[in-house]
């Protein structure tokens, strides 16, 4: 989340081979400092606002861009081409960026979101968010977490996220807080060159050869089942951000495009149910995302009061 | 109303913050880059300067706001606060002449015009009228639509075959 290079505490400095590195940032390509990404941004919550119910929404959405940037960024060097394992690395380097500031965002709107860690601890808050919540505490949709299948499957995937996300943004643009606002409004050009990106690969795939046009009717079969749940509404994200059961003929309207160009059909295959209506919004998750934490969690979590 | 000691040290302040080069692109200022979007004194004397990302992840934003505190204090300026401004979002329009200049002259494509207006689904390749910035020669062709950095997309030139990098549309 912030800049990643760990620092140790100064003690015994002549023995460690870093120490002439410490302490001055310019040795480094990215600084090691701590900055609130937000930083001089006005965060006064807007009247007729409920604070933590839009904390609640900005972790909606940080989390479904964490966890899919962490999915994402599992294909770093195993793409089929160095070019698409820049594409990836690069998309999710968008995600992680947005993710920052809405963390942030939800972080200064409701304090009490943030997970305490011990006295003096220099962890930032959108980082507390993102290492120290359990999977039950975040709140993505479950199909930013899904395992990674094959190239098809990161192509149908991104198709769909990216197109949903989209929607999403393009009407947050117009938030009452003035933040989710200018968040949404630098996402959307991001979002919408994902959502390109995808759409090409998508028509190429379907539109190749037999074996990857086989493997992307495979990867949708698995995919399209989640997407019920992107336009399912929640009292939260109804309340303070956008309906996502009124992105349901947009979404629609552009996989139709997509597909009909493909020459391909969507799979006739029921959405993936919930336990008792919980899905990802309500920390309701699949397997695979307590395994994708620990992943991402564990050296943060080992170094509680570590500097990165 | 500012005194004209104060402005003194705004147009000053400006002056240096406006020097400072962008850590991946070091042809270009983060004046000329469009990031850096005001320059202003607060009553006790402070210089804040506000600076926008070019993408929401954008590495590099650390390293511009560690820069401009650096040269700012290094030039006797005892209080430098960078401020993040989110809004209005960064367009590639705001890279000026110069910047256009110092970028082609560099081996790097400049920018065209950003699109603006309704976000169409565009299912064939970027079309864009791009000259090799190494030979001049108009025929080239993309090799990937993400480059080295967020804000790039790689060509390649057919007459001379050489790889170059294309900032963007943004």
């Amino acid at each position: 989340m912030s800049d990643a290079h760990i620092t140790q505490d100064t003690e015994g400095e002549h023995d460690n081979a870093y120490a002439g590195l410490l302490g001055n940032d310019a040795h480094w390509a990215f600084g090691t400092d701590f900055e609130d990404p937000l930083a001089g941004v006005d965060t006064t919550i807007p009247d007729g606002v409920d604070a933590s119910e839009l904390a609640q929404y900005c972790l909606m959405l940080g989390d479904d861009a964490l966890v899919y940037a962490q999915r994402l960024s599992e294909w770093t060097s195993r793409a089929p081409d160095l070019e698409e394992d820049i594409a990836i690395a690069n998309i999710a380097l968008d995600l992680v960026g947005q993710a920052r500031l809405l963390l942030a965002r939800a972080a200064a709107a409701d304090p009490a979101l943030v997970p305490s860690l011990p006295e003096g601890s220099p962890v930032p808050d959108e980082d507390r968010l993102a290492y120290f919540r359990d999977a039950g505490a975040f709140r993505n949709v479950r199909l930013a977490e899904q395992p990674n299948g094959d190239f098809a499957e990161l192509i149908a995937r991104l198709l769909v996220m990216s197109t949903w996300r989209l929607a999403i943004f393009q009407r947050l643009v117009d938030h009452q807080d003035a933040v989710v606002a200018a968040i949404a409004a630098k996402g959307v050009k991001e979002l919408a060159y994902h959502r390109d990106f995808a759409g090409r690969w998508f028509v190429t795939l379907a539109r190749g050869t037999g074996e990857s046009h086989r493997r992307l009717t495979d990867a949708m079969r698995t995919v399209w089942p989640l997407i019920p749940e992107l336009t399912a509404s929640t009292e939260t994200e109804s309340r303070v951000g956008v309906d996502p059961a009124t992105l349901a003929d947009e979404i629609g309207v552009v996989l139709d495009q997509v597909l009909a160009v493909a020459g391909i059909t969507a799979p006739e295959t029921p959405g993936l149910a919930g336990v008792r209506g919980r899905t990802g919004r309500h920390g309701m998750h699949s397997e695979a995302l307590s395994r994708l934490l620990a992943e991402m969690q564990v050296v943060a979590r080992a170094h509680p009061m570590g500097r990165w | 109303m500012m005194t004209t000691l104060e402005t003194t040290a705004v147009q000053r302040a400006r002056a240096i913050a406006s020097e400072v080069t962008d850590p991946e692109l070091p042809m270009l200022t983060l004046a000329d880059l469009g990031v850096l979007r005001d320059v202003a004194v607060e009553d006790d004397g402070t210089i804040v300067v506000a600076i926008t990302p070019t993408y929401s992840g954008c590495p590099a934003m650390a390293t511009m706001r560690d820069d401009l505190v650096h040269r700012l204090t290094g030039a006797g300026f005892e209080s430098v606060r960078v401020r993040v401004q989110l809004s209005p979002p960064w367009t590639t329009d705001w890279i000026t002449d110069d910047g256009r200049k110092a970028l082609a002259d560099n081996g790097i494509s400049p920018p065209g015009v950003a699109p603006r207006g309704p976000v169409m689904l565009s299912l064939t390749p970027t079309r864009r009228a791009i000259q090799c910035p190494q030979c001049g020669s108009g025929d080239t062709e993309v090799t990937s639509e993400f480059g080295s950095t967020a804000c790039k997309a790689l060509y390649r030139c057919r007459a001379c075959g050489d790889p170059f990098d294309h900032i963007k549309e943004h």
